[in-house]
């Protein structure tokens, strides 16, 4: 099946803030940024995985790590098919199948739990280790955020996958320079971060995370790459595509009012790229 | 009589070898800790299935996920105060709430570390991994246990915590003895007082119902080595035959086995008892029997406490 990636990212733009806004509570911002990246992985020819057999065993993995970002992550599953759309609109909801906070039990598709920050990335390097012991080719992908980067063991994880020469590894990192409190450059700045990740031996990517056919490319790229662990350095805007939450850390997690929804969806549904 | 002394970890190696000779799936994970935990025998004998983590106790948990999660089988080790303390909310959110197959040793626990002091006594670990939904935590009595323990960790599904020390311990059981997972072991029968002991405490009291038997004092002394699932019938019946109780453990006297039996004859019978562990404090440097018998984890002390509560009765 052929996707339009661009109208697929509109239709997970409107996802995010319809269910948030339907739950009443959320992470639009980071929700918001991740959108292409997460389209390029599941709809651009990236990811092997097969909606009819979540549980396929040759299936390409991906760890959220930031776990509040979880209503990108539904939206795309739903659009895959893993699951009805309409349980979208049940997210944060008591008996929902869809957690605050990812949880692999309660998600078809979902690989593993996250929401508390800073873990995935040693998740995906061990899911990554048994690949090459058990020699099976699948590739691990793993989400983070700019500001997660802060906890120090991402920074374990990040020194131990170029050890074991993991390029069956691919890290992604939502580069949208704003967290809860404020700017990561005010907070704990990531100067020089693709050079932070260069000097622990990843093969480092620059992209534009709001070019999905940018990230296509980017991924295949990091594919190709043997012997080490790549990254991309996604350079993304937080809250994308709404005005008024871009690059506002109150839209981190925060839910948008009925009256916010319309003006929103409104400028999803305009957008021209 | 000298008695014949074995640490437990030797018994975590052997069990981590004979379960990879088996399956090749298995793999042992340690943070640079390997020769004192003994999955430096791993190392040794099967390289490809041992990882050295480095000194990054979250990053071993979370990799153990990821390993599990991937179809291997991991078995995770270093000191208990980092294992389980370090890297608990690994523990927590990554691992027991996946309810991940990831099997996790704790090495050096207890008072009897000795002369590193309280920063390397782990008295906590076990109250930290029990609250843990999914978990099953034991603390074995001997390196015979520890090995069964270990072994009997691979054969069931999802997270697991073995604890146990650092010094040569008293031979108490052999490859004979019955060990079941969430079936406490009844070591001795007696009529007057149970003592519940794990660990190391499991000689000291069976030393301690000889003594008290000399002043006509009958003690059960039962092994309860499986903390969690705790097995109530066991505790039960071992409270409704003597009618009071001593839990003994090398480890705090809040949220460990004394307080998983006081929880089970709170709801079930409740009966007298006394609590044999450390009294909310840390510990301190000192050679290791030196350090039970400050701390009174050792035959005298249970001596007094079955009497003690023998008088509650």
């Amino acid at each position: 099946m052929e996707v339009n990636l661009k109208e697929m990212c509109r239709t997970v733009r409107e996802d995010i803030l319809t269910m948030i806004h339907a739950a009443g509570s959320g992470h639009p911002g980071g929700s918001l940024s991740s959108v292409e990246i997460m389209v390029a992985l599941y709809f651009g020819d990236v990811m092997k995985v097969d909606a009819k057999n979540p549980d396929w065993n040759d299936r390409d993995r991906f760890i959220l790590s930031k776990g509040h970002v979880a209503p990108v992550l539904y939206s795309v599953l739903a659009r895959k098919g893993f699951f009805p759309v309409e349980e979208l609109g049940t997210l944060r909801k008591f008996g929902s199948i869809l957690q605050g906070h990812p949880h692999k039990a309660h998600t078809p598709g979902l690989e593993c739990s996250a929401g508390s920050l800073g873990q995935g990335l040693s998740v995906a390097n061990g899911i990554a280790l048994a690949f090459k012991k058990l020699g099976t080719g699948q590739r691990v992908y793993c989400l983070m955020g700019d500001g997660e980067l802060q906890e120090g063991q991402i920074w374990e994880a990040a020194m131990f996958a170029p050890q074991q020469k993991l390029d069956n590894v691919c890290a992604i990192v939502d580069y949208n320079h704003v967290q809860l409190d404020g700017t990561v450059e005010e907070i704990k700045s990531l100067d020089n971060l693709p050079a932070r990740w260069n000097d622990f031996g990843w093969n480092v990517i620059e992209v534009d995370g709001h070019d999905v056919n940018a990230l296509v490319h980017a991924f295949k790229l990091a594919a190709l790459t043997k012997d080490r662990p790549s990254v991309l350095i996604a350079h993304t805007v937080k809250g994308k595509g709404v005005s008024f939450m871009e690059g506002d850390c109150n839209w981190h997690g925060n839910c948008p009012n009925a009256e916010q929804l319309a003006q929103a969806l409104a400028e999803v549904r305009g957008a021209t790229s | 009589m000298s008695v014949k002394k074995i640490p437990m970890r030797d018994g975590y190696g052997k069990a981590l070898l004979e379960l990879i000779a088996a399956n090749p799936k298995v793999i042992a994970l340690d943070a640079d800790v390997a020769k004192s935990t003994r999955s430096g025998w791993v190392k040794d004998k099967f390289p490809d299935n041992f990882i050295d983590m480095g000194i990054a106790e979250q990053d071993l948990a979370g990799t153990a996920a990821g390993l599990a999660l991937g179809g291997m089988l991991p078995f995770t080790s270093t000191y208990a105060v980092f294992m389980a303390g370090r890297a608990w909310d690994e523990i927590r959110t990554t691992i027991c709430y996946n309810n991940l197959n990831v099997k996790i040793a704790g090495a050096h626990a207890g008072i009897s570390v000795g002369p590193d002091g309280a920063t390397h006594q782990a008295l906590e670990d076990v109250a930290i991994m029990r609250v843990l939904p999914n978990m099953t935590v034991v603390c074995p009595c001997d390196a015979e246990e520890t090995r069964k323990a270990t072994l009997a960790f691979a054969k069931i599904d999802g997270p697991c915590y073995v604890r146990f020390g650092r010094e040569a311990v008293p031979v108490v059981t052999d490859e004979t003895t019955p060990f079941e997972l969430g079936k406490a072991r009844l070591c001795r029968e007696g009529s007057d007082v149970a003592i519940i002991a794990c660990g190391a405490m499991v000689y000291e009291s069976l030393e301690a119902a000889k003594v008290l038997a000399d002043e006509n004092i009958s003690a059960e002394v039962i092994d309860l080595h499986t903390v969690k699932p705790i097995d109530v019938d066991a505790v039960v019946a071992a409270a409704k035959k003597c009618g009071c109780v001593v839990t003994a453990e090398e480890h705090q006297i809040f949220g460990g086995m004394g307080s998983a039996v006081a929880e089970c004859l709170a709801k079930n019978f409740p009966a007298p008892q006394e609590f044999i562990a450390i009294q909310d404090t840390f510990g301190e440097s000192g050679q290791p029997q030196e350090l039970m018998d400050a701390y009174g984890l050792n035959q005298s002390s249970i001596v007094a406490a079955a009497k003690k509560v023998i008088a509650r009765k």
